[in-house]
């Protein structure tokens, strides 16, 4: 006898635990087993690229802050790298550095959060996302120390950074990467070799190289399926092209895979911290800019390595003090175009994970 | 030779004697107070009557006492783990913390919702509750410290055990939330798995003491000097496995994943209907370790020390250091997938605990045919079912395919393993770059 059964539509966010905000997707379910997943954007839509129109170039800063809140740092470099480039004015050799240690530290940061949310999807009950926090509280520090805010950093300027940093900054940098290694062992140790998370993450959400290129995602889920795109490599923007570091990448493209490309990250940020460091040299931070600078009419595009891909803006200038047009590229959203593709013929269990790989920041996505 | 109140000196073999004070053991005191009854004229079921009265009143409020003191423990313990420090605002060291969470629960609104099946939405919580409690009425907590010594009191625990399974579908179903039902199914299809195991583990302890009354199996563990741990290693650890997953403790927290499925069936509950789920939880898990202690680990025995200690202290010593275990793994193992789970209880539990059955069945038998001294025996025994364990484990897990390097972690791929990289630079010129050499 052919039993009637009907598909079981799951409507998942966006107020639920693991969607790592607004975010709502709709599972179709055949048991456990997801036969279509429908997304649905747009919960956390605060009009920014309109809302830049009518704010002068400096003023549109902070709403760099407030798209991937999770790395205000990369936001703001992202979108003054644009600008600069319009103006087509070079900061000063302090400013650049002083733009790579702050991205380094902010990709930590951000990473230290991706990773505690996986093992928190895995249903690790917070405590890996808790030691992961410890560690993010002593970059915000040092982030407040440089800026004054933790995480609405507003820290880079049009032709620099907002201000120097003050005097106890450095020994307390250099004293939190001598200490970050260590760190790092321990959770490697805990977390890469852990046989549950071998299990829920091996496997799932396979997303193959020439999809993720097809899908034009980026950082690190590309990484993870085995491209070696790496932005700070293939572009260079600010030092990154004195610095030495290794594209971190992954064989079979799954959920473990982004895992440990996030990880291997997190110590070559070490690695160019420590170099960066040493040779940041003395001098100005920022070229004189006024208030409300008029770039010349044209139009820019402007991209670099954020914790979550390739961040983007396209910013175009009618000569005006605001700009004509500001488009984000944002990296957690043409991201998220993949997920359905890796979370067809996966498990609801599965799902959360693979959202989580994703690292999605709806701040960004939504915009 | 007998134990001598008057001057307190010696070691006794037989029961304590009734002194009402000897707090070795609380039921003399409760013997003493229904040979008081039975002194006054009362008639025989007074007595009768009573008894069990004071066994259910010391048996809720061990239970209630326990969980409001587990409650703080384990946020603190967790909190410990997590690199922070845990509820420490309410009274003294946040002691008070489980009573406030207590009363904000009667105080808040059980919402039922709209399109629920009011009449089985209260019945869920309500059932949830009395399994749990009905499996610590056979559990002795010491000596003569029971509310029944049922003859088949392994039988009656596995069998009201998984009364849970309906309850938690009742809830789960009569939410009318997708999450719950999909909670209440993965649970039902956890328990029924992983019940085969409990049983099949809990075969071993039956055959080697002989009997299913709890109170024999403390006894036999006592007379031998042996705890079944230690003869019974597999099934030991099947048993904890599944019992984890019958009380819903992490790495099998899959009924009600909090990042899958909200809160699983009980997502629906709010205020003191949720109280009676969470309760609940913490009563199954005490009367799980309570089963834990008494059936592997010795009970209220400890080699001769409950001649000193109460057998009571020494039995909730060992109950509250078995659920420690459980917040152990709370706090820091991942969860599993219910697929994942239900392979692990089929292909890899299952047959591990058949063959302990059949080896065990092998071992008690040889034991009586042979005639062998259990100093002799016992340690034979064993030695064979740790090494059977060890291998057995092992062997099975290469059979499956678990320790094949292929499945071994691995680290990501840098660039000075790929080699040098080539990128078209943005510029637009026809030249490459190269970079990435490290």
């Amino acid at each position: 006898m052919a039993m009637k059964t009907e598909p079981f539509v799951v409507n998942v966010g966006p107020q639920h635990p693991s969607t790592h905000g607004v975010f709502r997707m709709r599972l179709t379910l055949d048991g456990e087993r997801i036969t279509d997943v429908d997304m649905v954007v747009g919960y956390l839509h605060r009009s920014m690229e309109k809302l830049a129109e009518e704010r002068t170039f400096t003023q549109n800063i902070p709403f760099t802050d407030r798209t991937d809140y999770v790395a205000a740092m990369t936001g703001n470099l992202a979108y003054v790298l644009a600008v600069e480039k319009l103006c087509g004015i070079e900061p000063p050799e302090r400013a650049q550095w002083l733009r790579v240690i702050m991205s380094e530290l902010q990709r930590f940061a951000s990473h230290t959060i991706a990773v505690g949310i996986f093992a928190n999807d895995c249903g690790a009950w917070h405590t890996p996302m808790m030691h992961m926090l410890r560690e993010r509280e002593k970059i915000l520090d040092l982030f407040e120390m440089a800026c004054g805010a933790r995480l609405t950093t507003n820290y880079m300027r049009i032709g620099g950074v907002s201000r120097d940093i003050p005097p106890e900054f450095m020994p307390a940098a250099h004293a939190l990467i001598a200490e970050l290694p260590k760190r790092m062992g321990e959770y490697e140790g805990l977390l890469l070799e852990n046989e549950i998370i071998l299990t829920r993450s091996r496997g799932v959400g396979v997303l193959p190289a020439d999809l993720a290129i097809a899908s034009s995602v980026s950082g690190p889920i590309l990484r993870g399926s085995g491209v070696a795109w790496d932005i700070r490599k293939a572009d260079p923007y600010a030092a990154y092209d004195k610095v030495e570091f290794d594209i971190c990448v992954g064989t079979n493209g799954d959920v473990y895979d982004r895992f440990l490309v996030r990880v291997a990250e997190m110590r070559q940020s070490i690695h160019i911290l420590e170099q960066a460091l040493d040779m940041i040299p003395a001098g100005p931070v920022a070229v004189q800019m006024p208030l409300a600078p008029r770039p010349p009419a044209g139009e820019a595009y402007s991209r670099i390595e954020s914790p979550r891909g390739e961040l983007g803006f396209y910013v175009v200038s009618d000569g005006g003090p605001a700009p004509y047009r500001f488009h984000i590229r944002s990296p957690s959203y043409i991201n998220l175009t993949a997920f359905s593709d890796m979370v067809v013929g996966m498990t609801v269990a599965d799902a959360v994970v693979i959202l989580g790989s994703v690292d999605i920041v709806l701040g960004e996505v939504d915009r | 030779m007998p134990f001598d109140p008057s001057t307190g000196s010696g070691l006794r073999t037989g029961p304590f004697l009734a002194e009402w004070y000897d707090l070795r053991d609380l039921g003399n005191a409760v013997g003493a107070f229904l040979d008081w009854i039975r002194d006054q004229g009362a008639p025989d079921w007074v007595p009768y009557v009573v008894s069990g009265l004071i066994g259910v009143v010391a048996i809720l409020l061990w239970v209630i006492l326990s969980q409001l003191a587990f409650i703080w423990i384990e946020r603190r313990v967790i909190g410990r783990m997590q690199a922070r420090i845990g509820p420490n605002r309410v009274g003294p060291q946040g002691l008070l913390q489980p009573i406030a969470d207590t009363i904000k629960l009667f105080l808040k609104e059980a919402i039922t919702s709209r399109k629920a099946d009011r009449a089985l939405f209260w019945v869920g919580p309500v059932l949830i509750f009395l399994p749990a409690l009905a499996v610590l009425a056979v559990i002795p907590f010491g000596r003569g410290m029971f509310l029944t010594d049922l003859n088949v009191g392994v039988l009656f625990v596995i069998a009201v055990a998984s009364v849970n399974t309906v309850a938690v579908f009742v809830a789960g179903w009569a939410s009318n939330n997708k999450f719950a039902l999909l909670g209440a199914m993965r649970t039902v299809a956890m328990l029924i798995s992983y019940e085969l195991i409990q049983v099949l583990a809990l075969l071993g302890v039956v055959v080697f003491a002989g009997s299913m009354r709890m109170g024999a199996v403390v006894d036999w563990q006592s007379d031998f000097n042996v705890w079944v741990l230690f003869l019974q290693p597999l099934a030991f650890i099947s048993f904890i496995i599944a019992s984890a997953v019958e009380i819903g403790r992490s790495p099998m927290d899959i009924s009600e994943a909090e990042s899958e499925i909200v809160a699983g069936y009980h997502t629906e509950y709010s205020g003191i209907k949720f109280g009676f789920f969470y309760a609940a939880e913490y009563i199954a898990a005490f009367a799980v370790c309570g089963i834990i202690v008494t059936l592997y680990l010795g009970g209220w025995t400890a080699w001769g020390l409950e001649q000193w200690v109460p057998g009571w202290l020494l039995f909730l010593g060992k109950l509250y250091l078995t659920f420690f275990l459980f917040i152990w793994t709370r706090g820091t193992l991942p969860r599993l997938r219910i697929d994942q789970l239900m392979a692990f209880a089929w292909k890899f539990l299952l047959p591990l605990a058949l063959l302990n059955v059949v080896v065990t069945g092998a071992e008690v038998l040889i034991w009586r045919e042979a005639d062998l001294s259990a100093g002799v025996a016992l340690p034979i025994f064993g030695v064979v079912n740790a090494g059977l364990a060890v291998a057995l484990i092992l062997g099975w897990a290469t059979f499956m395919g678990h320790l094949r390097p292929e499945r071994r972690a691995k680290r990501a791929v840098l660039t000075q393993e790929l080699g040098a990289i080539y990128y078209t630079p943005p510029t637009g010129t026809d030249e490459a770059v190269r970079t990435g050499e490290a």
